[in-house]
Formats: structure tokens, sequence, C-alpha cells
């Protein structure tokens, strides 16, 4: 093979591949991205770096007698002579797939389609010039205050570009940082971390985040050993979203009206209409949401319960899952939707929960309560039971005692057992919404606004001796 | 008889692209520069019903550029495979490795990164053990067998929905670094499941096929190394005692644990446990510490004296096997406990030079062209007893307790202590006999009571490796594919949940 350039202009390989497609339909999704990122450990840098990246992905769609069949093949690093390869292995793969149930008419016209033939947009390392000084700062007091600082700042850029032989063009431009400190005495024995997501690195604050642990690292000089039982615990908004991140994930709307999630009806269809929460809690999803935006269109290289490669370029719209309390609506492609008589419900790639009205703080919470457990994060969370969503995990990075108002002291690590739906319906207190990073799943999903919630009765299933 | 690394890899420019960065990287004064250009193919296919919801076919192709220079780690990846576009990322590297040595004066460090020597391996070749490459069995074939098993499922009486799913993995990597170290490698890997699900007023069950994910070839789904016709056969009647069960009983039981549920207890409580990185806190902030730390080498009694746990990254068909690393160090195999005693880590080059190891034992690992190589997980497994104890002898030494089969979920704490697991199938063992399935169980322990309670393990025969796709680790976050094999363990005195108590209900 000899050396070949790749285009350097996706909007270009979008047309390319749609002119070379002899199939009955075509859609062509290409990725553009670039990262920067710094990792540090025991206050000092370890593994660096900035890549770059392409990926091409191409979705044949074949007519049949009995349907449509869709072949999807994706590539990075596509040079110009490899693209009509990668087209022509999608039309295979379409040949052999066989009639797709989820096949629906492309989605036409021109639309988000500003920028469609410019170039990408790129992040560089560049992004961290006021912040990693910043952090060299931050190591040197960490360490003159015995204490180890470790962490990770990542700024990634991806431009998507999505045409369609039905004429759809499509382009946005996704910026996603994320930023974790994580403190510990010199002994490692107690521990503290924050977590700040972020567009640009502009509005982030190593001093204050620093300055924040090093509080709650002081708290955990007292410590106090309670034993597993349930507890009032106050869930901050980092703990709330992976929570609900997963309770989203769970949704899909065919397994529910299959009977096969926590959102199935007994007796066939699915819990749409039912009442979650006595509080007026609302989950949404809204591509314009302030400070969280996101694609404004569906893109899907692979077809599942909630996403059709044929539906890539749908419009996204606020959506509400819940309304005041209220199951609203289950994520569902069109096929279905179609399925199961719901609305057409796409994902999107971001997640809000307001209590409307709250306008209290953690802070304020903390200090109306009498006696409760004031969580840091959740980690490790896996699903034990798909019939209730019985979710486990661990607390992680600080659990505090909070008595008359006040945290008096550091708590051991538990391990819970809890449904985030069974814990809509047992909250009775949620929090004004703020931005926050999910601890466990920021790597998927960091656009999430969520509130701090009150729960009576958490279930700490066990002690976790982890430090 | 291996087969030849595929033409098509080896057509793409790697010495060339390889010679111009790293000559680069050593105009611009690194002390070490390493060189990496994969492409990774893999494919998923999904099936509901008997119908294809997703078949997706993605290759992952680019290089990176990893230096040492002042010091400090410096990486970056492309994927333009020019000259040009070589010695620009190994300049990239070298820049980012001086924002380290930045970021590293402010605040008044003076680490330094060095390496664990390793001989040099001038052209070296390995391709991993397999017979028919996935990517040569034609798309309609692999959907086509898939299909036939599911709608066999779907026949059965008390099946309602049957999901089906195939991963299949081609990997293929260029390492050339300033040593003079060059090596080129291909692996496959295969991971098929079907799994049958009963809905029955407002419940549902379902039961997963146990075939463990392997370092095989296409020939694994036509009866080399799993008996599929066998375990799809007995899937429905397993599901449909599983609707009927009743309800585990809480409290505490002695576990016999099948090889199909004890690989992922290793994998998290074990495997994870002895990565050097871990002990030496640089996964802190993210997928954890260890209570496994570098002072109890050699005193830390881990379980009972049964128990051999070793880490290999060659044995056949494992999926973390591989020839040379990813910092060119020639794989190996070695003790990790030993006679209940924490005696090994799994390391690499810089993690070992810093403990004052001779050698790094090979455990450093990518996952894809734009990621950079950490310490990864070697074939972690537990050896069988000597004399071949089978898994119902084991079974008859238990009055009152459970057997255990097959994976399903799992958690563990930050430091490896307290642990969840549930599994595909729970059996009550009544006076040293099987007395039917129970449901809603879930075991919970701290790691180093579990194995001090391990009182009796099977022999050879019940002698099974596993694993699983994807590992979870670092940040940028990576995945890996890592093998464990294990024999069926007794455990005594093991706390058991109910996780409908555990749901309230």
């Amino acid at each position: 093979m000899t050396e070949a350039k790749t285009v350097t202009r996706p909007g270009e390989i979008v047309e390319r591949a749609l002119g070379l497609s002899r199939a009955d339909g075509c859609v062509v999704i290409v990725r553009e991205s670039t990262t920067a990122n710094l990792r540090w450990a025991g206050n000092a840098l370890t593994t660096n770096g900035l890549t770059r990246g392409r990926q091409v992905t191409v979705i044949a769609t074949v007519d049949g007698t009995e349907g449509t069949a869709a072949g999807v093949v994706s590539r990075s690093g596509v040079t110009v002579d490899g693209l009509e390869d990668l087209v022509r292995a999608a039309e295979r793969a379409a040949r052999d797939a066989g009639p797709a149930e989820d096949a629906n008419p492309l989605v036409g016209g021109t639309r988000f389609g500003a920028g469609f033939d410019d170039a990408p947009a790129h992040t560089s390392i560049e992004v961290f010039r006021a912040f990693a000084p910043a952090l060299g700062e931050a190591f040197a007091r960490a360490r003159s205050g015995g204490r180890k600082l470790y962490g990770f700042a990542q700024h990634e850029m991806t431009s998507t570009y999505v045409g369609n032989s039905a004429g759809l063009r499509a382009r946005h431009d996704q910026p996603t940082g994320t930023f974790e400190l994580n403190a510990k005495s010199a002994d490692m024995s107690r521990s503290a971390w924050a977590g700040v997501a972020t567009r640009d690195f502009t509005d982030v604050d190593v001093a204050a985040a620093e300055a924040e642990l090093e509080q709650r690292v002081g708290w955990a000089a007292r410590q106090v050993d309670l034993p597993a039982g349930r507890y009032e615990t106050l869930l901050p908004p980092s703990a709330v979203a992976d929570l609900m991140i997963y309770l989203a994930w769970s949704a899909g709307a065919r397994d529910a009206h299959e009977g096969r999630t926590v959102f199935g009806k007994p007796g066939g269809g699915t819990r749409v209409g039912e009442k979650l929460s006595t509080l007026p809690l609302t989950l949404l999803g809204d591509p314009a949401y302030p400070g969280l935006a996101c694609a404004p269109f569906s893109t899907a290289v692979a077809s599942g319960d909630a996403s059709s490669v044929f539906d890539n370029g749908l419009p996204l719209e606020a959506t509400s899952w819940i309304a005041d309390g209220v199951l609203s609506a289950l994520p569902a492609n069109r096929f279905a939707a179609n399925l199961t008589g719901l609305p057409v419900a796409p994902e999107v790639d971001n997640l809000v929960l307001k209590n409307t009205g709250a306008d209290r703080s953690l802070a304020d919470m903390v200090a109306s309560t009498k006696r409760g457990l004031l969580l840091t994060c959740l980690w490790y969370i896996r699903e034990v039971d798909p019939q209730t969503l019985l979710l486990t995990g661990l607390t992680r990075d600080g659990v505090y005692l909070v008595e008359d108002g006040e945290v008096v002291g550091a708590v051991n690590n538990y391990r819970f057992n809890e449904s985030p739906v069974d814990l809509l319906g047992r909250v009775t207190e949620a929090g004004r919404t703020e931005r926050t990073m999910p601890r466990e799943w920021g790597d998927y999903f960091s656009r999430a606004a969520m509130p701090p919630l009150r729960v009576p009765d958490f279930n700490m299933s066990s002690v976790s001796q982890a430090s | 008889m291996p087969h030849p690394i595929d033409p098509a890899f080896t057509a793409y420019p790697l010495r060339r692209l390889a010679d111009a960065a790293l000559e680069r990287a050593r105009e611009l004064g690194a002390a070490h520069a390493d060189f990496r250009l994969e492409r990774i193919r893999d494919a998923h296919l999904r099936l509901r019903d008997g119908r294809t919801e997703m078949s997706l076919d993605a290759t992952d192709v680019g290089f990176a550029v990893r230096v040492v220079h002042e010091g400090a780690w410096g990486f970056a990846a492309g994927v333009d495979l020019t000259v040009d576009a070589a010695v620009r990322v190994a300049e990239e590297a070298v820049a980012v490795a001086r924002v380290s040595r930045a970021v590293a004066a402010a605040s008044g460090s003076d680490d330094r990164v060095e390496l664990a020597p390793e001989p040099v391996h001038e052209d070296a070749v390995w391709v991993s053990a397999y017979d028919v490459n996935p990517f040569e069995v034609p798309e309609a074939d692999r959907i086509g067998l898939l299909a036939q098993w599911s709608r066999d499922l779907l026949a059965a009486d008390g099946v309602d929905h049957v999901d089906a799913s195939l991963m299949a993995v081609q990997e293929n990597k260029f390492y050339a670094d300033t040593a003079g170290t060059t090596t080129t490698q291909q692996r496959v890997r295969l991971h098929p499941q079907l799994t049958a699900v009963a809905v029955n007023g407002g419940a549902f069950e379902s039961m997963r096929t146990l075939a463990p994910p392997v370092g095989r070839g296409w020939e694994y789904l036509t009866g080399t190394g799993w008996d599929w016709k066998a375990e799809l056969a007995e899937i429905p009647s397993l599901l449909a005692e599983r609707v009927a069960a009743p309800s585990v009983e809480a409290g505490t039981y002695d576990l016999v644990i099948d090889p199909g549920n004890l690989w992922l207890t290793i994998h998290e409580s074990i495997g994870h446990a002895t990565e050097l990185d871990r002990a030496l806190g640089y996964e802190a902030a993210y997928a954890g510490t260890s209570f496994a730390t570098f002072d109890k080498l050699g005193s830390l009694k881990y379980g009972s004296e049964i128990m051999h746990v070793t880490g290999d990254r060659t044995a056949e068909h494992g999926l973390a096997t591989i020839g040379y690393d990813d910092e060119g160090v020639a794989t190996q195999s070695w003790d990790l406990v030993k006679d209940g005693v924490l005696v090994g880590y799994q390391t690499d080059r810089n993690m070992a030079r810093m403990q004052g190891f001779e050698r790094s034992n090979g455990c450093a690992f990518a996952d894809s062209p734009s990621h950079v190589p950490v310490q990864r997980m070697a074939n972690v497994s537990l050896r069988p007893a000597a004399e071949d104890r089978s898994t119902a002898d084991l079974i008859g030494g238990v009055e009152r307790g459970l057997y255990i089969v097959g994976d399903k979920s799992w958690s563990i704490d930050m430091q490896r202590y307290n642990f969840q697991f549930t599994g595909q199938r729970a059996y009550r063992i009544e006076n040293g006999r099987l007395a039917g399935q129970v449901k809603d169980f879930a075991y919970q322990a701290t790691t180093t009571d579990f194995w001090g309670s391990m009182e009796a393990l099977g022999g050879p025969s019940t002698y099974r490796f596993g694993g699983a796709f994807n590992c979870g680790k670092a940040q940028p976050g990576q995945v890996a594919a890592v093998g464990h094999g294990c024999p069926s363990a007794m455990f005594r005195g093991v706390r058991v949940l109910n996780t409908v108590q555990e749901a309230g209900r």
C-alpha cells in the first residue's frame, strides 16, 4: 500500500461516499475528533496525550421483497482511495443482513447543514494554557500541606457530519471537557473528590476545587464507624446523576413494552402515565438546555432499543421523561414508537432533573438535617435485578455524618443496594438543580444537571473498608 | 500451524513511518521513543428474536508515538499514514512531554521517568492460535448460525424472547522503539452469547449461555472448545426451573462456585488488586488503589494455603495472551499468590524500574492506536488441585449451601475489599446433593475473608478458561480483553443476600 493522505474536509467525504453508493439508500456519518488530556497522581503529571481521529461510517440500505436491509461498516483513517471499498463493504453487509425490523424511510431534507462544507473544529494542548500552571501550583500547595492530588483533565472536540441519499445534510460540533480532582492525606486514609464538566476549561477553577477538597479532607480528621443499615441520606448532584443516567439507559420503550424492564406494566404495555414520585420532579433531555447544549439531531451507527440507523438526522427536541412526578415518555425510535403506540422520542445527550420551585442548595439541606449521611459520590454501579432496577455500588471519597445541621466527621464507606425508580418514590426533598459531573458514568455521559436529594432510608447494605 | 500476518496490515508503511517518527523524536532529544501502528477490526452482531438488530463492522487504524523527554512522558496519536504526519505526531508527543516537565517544575517535583531494561527483539513476529479467522466467514453465515440457534430456543415452551450477540475482533499491532525492537503481531478473539427470556404476568427471568469469550477463531462456534448444541438444548428447561424457583433465604451458606462464575470474582478481587499501578496509587482517582500495597509483598495473607494464582500472558487461547506487550517486552508467566501469600504483581517497564524489579513482566497494553499503553491485566488464573477432585465431590462436602453457576452482576470497592456478585443460576445444596434452583441471590464478602474461607479446590478436570472482552481502566478510559482460568472451588460461611429484600420489597 502506498501512502495516501486522508481528505481534510469531512463534508467532502460524505458527498464522495454518497456519490459512490449503488444501494437503494445510503447514510454517511463522519466523526472527526481531537482530544487533549492531562493525568496526574501523587502531585505529578503521569500519562498525558494529544490524539486525533476520524471515523467514517457508511450505512447502506437495500430494498427486498421481504423488506429493507441495512449494512453498517465503519473505518478510521479512511483515504479517498479507500472510500469505494468502504461503500461496497456496507452494501455487501446489507445484502447479507436480511430485512431490518426498524426499517423506515431515511430522514430527508437538508437540515442542520450550517458549516457542512467547512473544516471540523479542533482542540489542542493549548486548551490547558491557564489550567496547567494552576495545576502545578495546586501540586505545590498540596505537597506543602501533606496532601496528594490525583486526577484527570480532558478536552475533546468532536465534529459530526451526517448526510444521506434522501437529501439530509447535518453538522454539529460538540466540545466536552471534564476535570476530576482527588485529594488524599499522606497516608491515603482520607480522601475527597470534586468533579467539573466544562465546555472549554475557561470556567474551571483549580485552586477553588483544591481548597474545597482541603476542607473535606479536614472533615475526615474525625472518623466515625457506623454499621450497615438504612440511613437518612443526602445525595449530592453527582450521585443523583449517576442513578438517573442508569434509569434513563434502562428506559427503552420496546423492552418495556415487551415486559422486560422495570417500566413494563404487569399484564402488558408500559407504565407511561404512572406516578413515580410524590414530589413534582421532572426528568428531561433538551438539546438547547443552557450550558448543556448537545446535538439537535439523532446520530446512530447501530440500531438498538431506542436508536435506529434509519433515524439518522431525526430532529431532537426537549423531551420530559418524567413530568411532575409522572412517567411521561420512554426513549423510542420510530420503529419502537410504532410498535408500542408511544410517541417517537429519540435519546438526547443530556439529562436534567428538576424539582419545580425548589431553590435550596445542598448546604441548606445539610443545615436542616437532624442526623444523616452526606455522600460525595457513588462508584462501581451495576444492575443486580432488572425487574426492580435494583442497582448495587459503593460510596467513595467521603461519607460524612451530619448532626444538628453540621458535618461532624467522616463515616466509613458503604455498599448500597437501591433502585433509582423506587428511590424516586421515597425522596422527601429535592433541592436546586445545578450542573454536575457524574462520577461513575462521566466517561460516557457528562452533560447533566441535577438537584441534591434527601432519601429517608437509603439502603447501605454493608460496610466497605476502602478509604 | 500459525497463520501469517494479514498482508493487508503489512502493506501499511509500517517501518517508514516508524523510522520517521523515531528519528524526529531522537532529534528533539527524547531519551526513549516508541511507535505503534495498529489496525483493530471489530464486528458486533446482535439479533433480537432471530432477526438482525445490529451488525456493525468497524476498523480502527492509526498510530501513536510515545516519548520520554527530559524525564517526562509525552504521547500523541494520529490517523494520516504519511511520513509528514508521523513526524508531526512525534513533535506533538515531545511538546506534551514539555508541558509535563513545566508542570513538574512548577510543583517542585524532580521525579523522572525511567524504564526497566528489556532485551532487544528484532523483527519479532507472533500470531495467536486459531483455525478460522471469523472475518473470513461470510456475514450471512454468521447471522444465519445465530438466527438458527435463536429460532430453536424460541420454539421451546416458556421462551418468549431470545437475544443473541457475537463480537469478533482481529487485532494487528506493529511496534518499534529507539532501542531497536520491532514486533508485528496478530490475534483473534470471539465472544458469542445467547439469552432466553421468559415473561410471565409482570415478572420476567432470563437464562444466558455460559460459553466464555475465547482467543479462538470461528471453529469455536462449530464445536471446538465448547459444546453449543448441548448447552442450548438445556437452556429452556433451566429457564423454566428458574421461573418456578423459590426466592433464596438470606443468610450464611457454604458455596461451591463453578468456574463460569468464579472467574469474575478472581478478576475483580485478585486480578485488579495485584496491578502494580493501582498498588502504587496511579489509578487512585479513577479505578482506585489496592489493599494489596507494595509493602505487603511477600507477607500479605491473601487467602487459604491452597490458593495459588498465576499471571500469564502466554497461555494458548487466553484473551490477554500476546507475544510482546506494547513496550516491546516479551511476555511471561509468574506467580501472584502462592500458598495463600501475595508474592507478585503485574507490571509495566516504568513501574518495574521504580520498584526495583529487574524486568517488566509484560503487562503494558493500549486498546487502540489513540491510547497510551497502561499497565493492564494478564491472564490471572487460580490453579486447580493436583488430585482430580470433581465438582460433585465438592458439593458432596457441603451440608447446607449453594452451588453458583455463570456470571451476572458484579461490583467491588475501589480498594478491592467489599464485593457483591450474582450469577446465572444458584442451586440449593442439602446434605451434599443439589436440591433445585433458587432465585434472587447475591453473595457479598471481603476479599481476604472470602479467599481465606476457600476450603477445597476442584481438580484439572473442572478447570475452565474464561474471561471478558471489556475490562475497563485508565483515563481516558480503555477496555482490554482479559482471560481467567479456574477450577470449581468450595468456600465456607459466605453471606448470601436476597435481592428482593435488598430492594425493600
